[in-house]
């Protein structure tokens, strides 16, 4: 299990839970950061800047320490 | 009889609410735009109906303001129907919230919009199929162009009329019972929408309607954690997951059901994003952008200031030599002159190419382009990129920036970014930096206020993380995609904002203007400026700026307009020197935000933030303005 972080850009990973309080698991699951839900990053905006992600087909914006929390695991 | 419009962000909701209420309402292509709800009157079918507008939202989970409106809204309020409309392109997560107005168990009419982006794609929706699989009608429609809504709102009142209520879909076993359980002891009296709606809401954990509830059955609370051990006991993720993920597998295998993916192919449009957020070329087009704003605001502004102030310094002198005299009645004819020449030549030549540009950056989708961009430069000054959304709309106006700190979760972050974008010189300053700075010093100095305006916002910022530091997660938003906006909808948002300045601010500055022109005669002003005289020592200007600025708290633009009152010309340029020019204009920048930026910021923030962030820009405004009088003199 890995955070979204240590993603490479362009690949698809799985959601396995959102560490980091039930305020920030409820925003999230509103996007569609489900356990098992599929999430590619599609690009990441310099110094250390936000993601963007392709969630059940929509985008969405991560900052860093959101991302952070998001534990995830490589679709095999 | 009610109909209540609901969907998630960027569904095109409010596009559609403008349709039929005929623009009172602002809409955006930005999650959270409508952070209060707007009703309006329609007819449908010969009623009249109230129509009301809600935020939107994702989940009824009532995670942030936003959504806790909405919530309490759709539980509390009597609504004959709800008209919930999702976004063709993004039905999983659309239906998701479908599923869940359901179970409120009112009259529902689920519209299903941008039926023509949806084909862009190549997706194909069968609306009847969709509709038998839940019950409930379906609408097609495409709100921005007006397709599909008359349709759609004759259809709610028929079944609002016939009062069709929803069944919503079973979970599984195990949910149904503890829900069935905990409604229970709902009392139907006490809610307008049905038990187990109630149960539902229990079973999530909603503080509010626990606490409502616990009132009459203090026992609440314990049944809630039993149902929750009995849950977690069968499964090991929390009960508000449990059924979350269920209405998401539910919106998925409805979707599959009813959705083709016909063959698409890559549009310049989908590749946009590869250049406008590339890592190096995405800034450059930022910078492009917002410099081909910025010179097409002040190229539109000055090509017509100059005639029109022309004419207006001719008819005020024509008027005071007709008048044969400096009585007191040709004072307050010139005031109301300079009043209205004001507001003609001054402000509306820059306010309406600004307020186009900005509705159309909005409405592109542009925006949220700009925080994704900016959310690192934005932490070093403690924020994160969603605060550049009450930055940027702080622009137009301070008053809908404001409201906009909405959108942030965190208390402290909505403070300072409501304490920061007070300071971003809105269209009034705008009129204000041009009219000024930039007419009789320059087009360079006028950039120049508005980076050195930006420089002190971000050491501001630095200085109030140090005793506050940033505690909130980051940027959470959702990436609309491009949207060409039609020239109605642009137009008739910047109109809105436009007839404000028309109808509410125009007729303060002409009446402050006679005012002053009465005050002068009387020699009142003399007082005031007098009292601020150590003041305008300090900066070094000259002393009938006092009673102007006194002014500039009311409106932004009056402590520039008055100044005509003040030194009895509008050739500012024979009065005040390029840096007197300069320094007032950073300091007019900076103090105290006007009467109604702080009357929102009470009413968003509280009486305590508002003395607060006024008593800080005025300090920022001295400093600010010092260390520009320094700075000049050293160059």
């Amino acid at each position: 299990m890995i955070n979204l972080l240590q993603v490479n850009n362009g690949n698809w990973v799985k959601v396995i839970r959102v560490a980091g309080g039930i305020e920030m698991e409820r925003r999230l699951a509103q996007l569609g950061f489900l356990p098992g839900n599929k999430i590619r990053i599609i690009r990441s905006a310099p110094f250390h800047g936000p993601l963007l992600l392709d969630v059940e087909g929509r985008e969405i914006v991560l900052g860093r320490g959101v991302a952070n929390k998001v534990m995830v695991e490589y679709l095999s | 009889m009610r109909f209540a419009l609901i969907g998630q962000p960027n569904c095109g909701k409010s596009t559609l609410f403008n349709q039929v209420a005929g623009y009172r309402a602002e809409t955006g292509n930005f999650a959270g735009t409508t952070v209060t709800f707007t009703e309006t009157k329609v007819r449908v079918l010969g009623d009249v109906v109230e129509l009301v507008d809600l935020p939107g939202t994702y989940t009824l989970l009532a995670t942030n303001p936003a959504e806790r409106v909405v919530l309490d809204y759709l539980i509390d309020k009597p609504v004959d129907a709800i008209i919930n409309v999702v976004d063709a392109t993004h039905l999983v997560q659309g239906l998701t919230l479908t599923l869940e107005l359901m179970e409120l168990g009112r009259p529902i009419v689920l519209v299903i919009n941008m039926m023509d982006e949806a084909k862009r794609q190549g997706l194909k929706v069968d609306g009847e199929a969709l509709s038998e699989a839940l019950g409930i009608p379906v609408m097609p429609m495409i709100a921005t162009r007006g397709q599909g809504i008359r349709e759609a709102f004759s259809q709610t009142w028929h079944i609002a009329h016939q009062n069709k209520l929803p069944q919503a879909p079973a979970y599984r076993d195990e949910i149904e019972q503890a829900i069935l359980a905990l409604k229970g002891e709902v009392d139907k009296a006490d809610f307008p929408v049905s038990r187990r709606a109630i149960g539902i809401k229990l079973l999530e954990g909603d503080p509010n309607l626990t606490e409502q509830v616990s009132q009459k059955v203090p026992a609440i609370k314990n049944l809630v954690q039993e149902q929750w051990d009995k849950l977690c006991h069968q499964s090991s993720v929390q009960a508000v997951w449990l059924i979350a993920g269920e209405r998401q597998r539910m919106a998925r295998e409805l979707t599959e059901k009813v959705t083709t993916q016909m063959e698409t192919h890559l549009t310049l449009r989908d590749r946009l994003d590869d250049y406008l957020l590339h890592p190096f070329w995405g800034y450059v087009f930022l910078l492009i952008i917002l410099a081909l704003f910025f010179y097409g605001v002040y190229g539109f502004g000055t090509w017509l200031e100059t005639p029109l102030l022309n004419f207006f310094n001719n008819l005020d002198t024509v008027v005071l030599t007709a008048m044969h005299s400096n009585g007191l009645l040709a004072q307050v004819v010139s005031g109301a002159i300079q009043g209205i020449s004001g507001g003609l030549a001054i402000v509306l030549p820059y306010l309406v190419p600004f307020l186009i540009g900005l509705g159309f950056l909005e409405d592109i989708g542009y925006l949220t382009r700009i925080a994704f961009l900016m959310d690192a430069l934005m932490h070093r000054i403690g924020l994160h990129g969603k605060a550049i959304v009450p930055f940027i709309l702080g622009y137009g106006c301070n008053v809908p920036a404001i409201m906009s700190t909405r959108i942030m979760e965190d208390k402290r972050d909505r403070f300072l970014s409501a304490a920061l974008s007070t300071m971003v010189p809105c269209a009034a300053r705008l009129a204000v930096i041009f009219g000024l700075v930039a007419f009789y010093v320059g087009p360079w100095a006028a950039l120049g206020i508005y980076i050195y305006n930006l420089f002190v916002i971000a050491i501001t910022g630095r200085i109030i993380t140090h005793f506050l530091p940033e505690d909130s997660p980051g940027l959470i938003l959702e990436m609309p995609v491009y949207r060409l906006p039609t020239l109605k909808t642009v137009t008739a948002k910047a109109w809105f904002r436009i007839r404000e300045f028309i109808f509410e601010a125009w007729p303060v500055l002409i009446i402050g203007s006679i005012v002053l022109a009465v005050m002068n005669f009387f020699s009142v002003t003399d007082y005031i400026n007098t009292a601020l005289q150590p003041f305008n020592w300090l900066l070094g200007l000259p002393k009938q700026v006092g009673t102007p600025l006194v002014f500039g708290i009311f409106r932004k633009e009056l402590s520039m307009i008055m100044l005509a009152q003040a030194f009895g010309t509008s050739n500012y340029a024979a009065v005040m020197t390029p840096h007197q020019m300069i320094i007032f204009t950073v300091f007019v920048v900076f103090y105290i935000p006007c009467l109604a930026t702080m009357i929102s910021i009470r009413n968003e923030l509280g009486g305590k933030a508002m003395w607060a962030i006024t008593g800080l820009t005025v300090l920022v405004a001295t400093l600010a303005a010092l260390a520009a009088r320094v700075f000049l003199l050293v160059i």
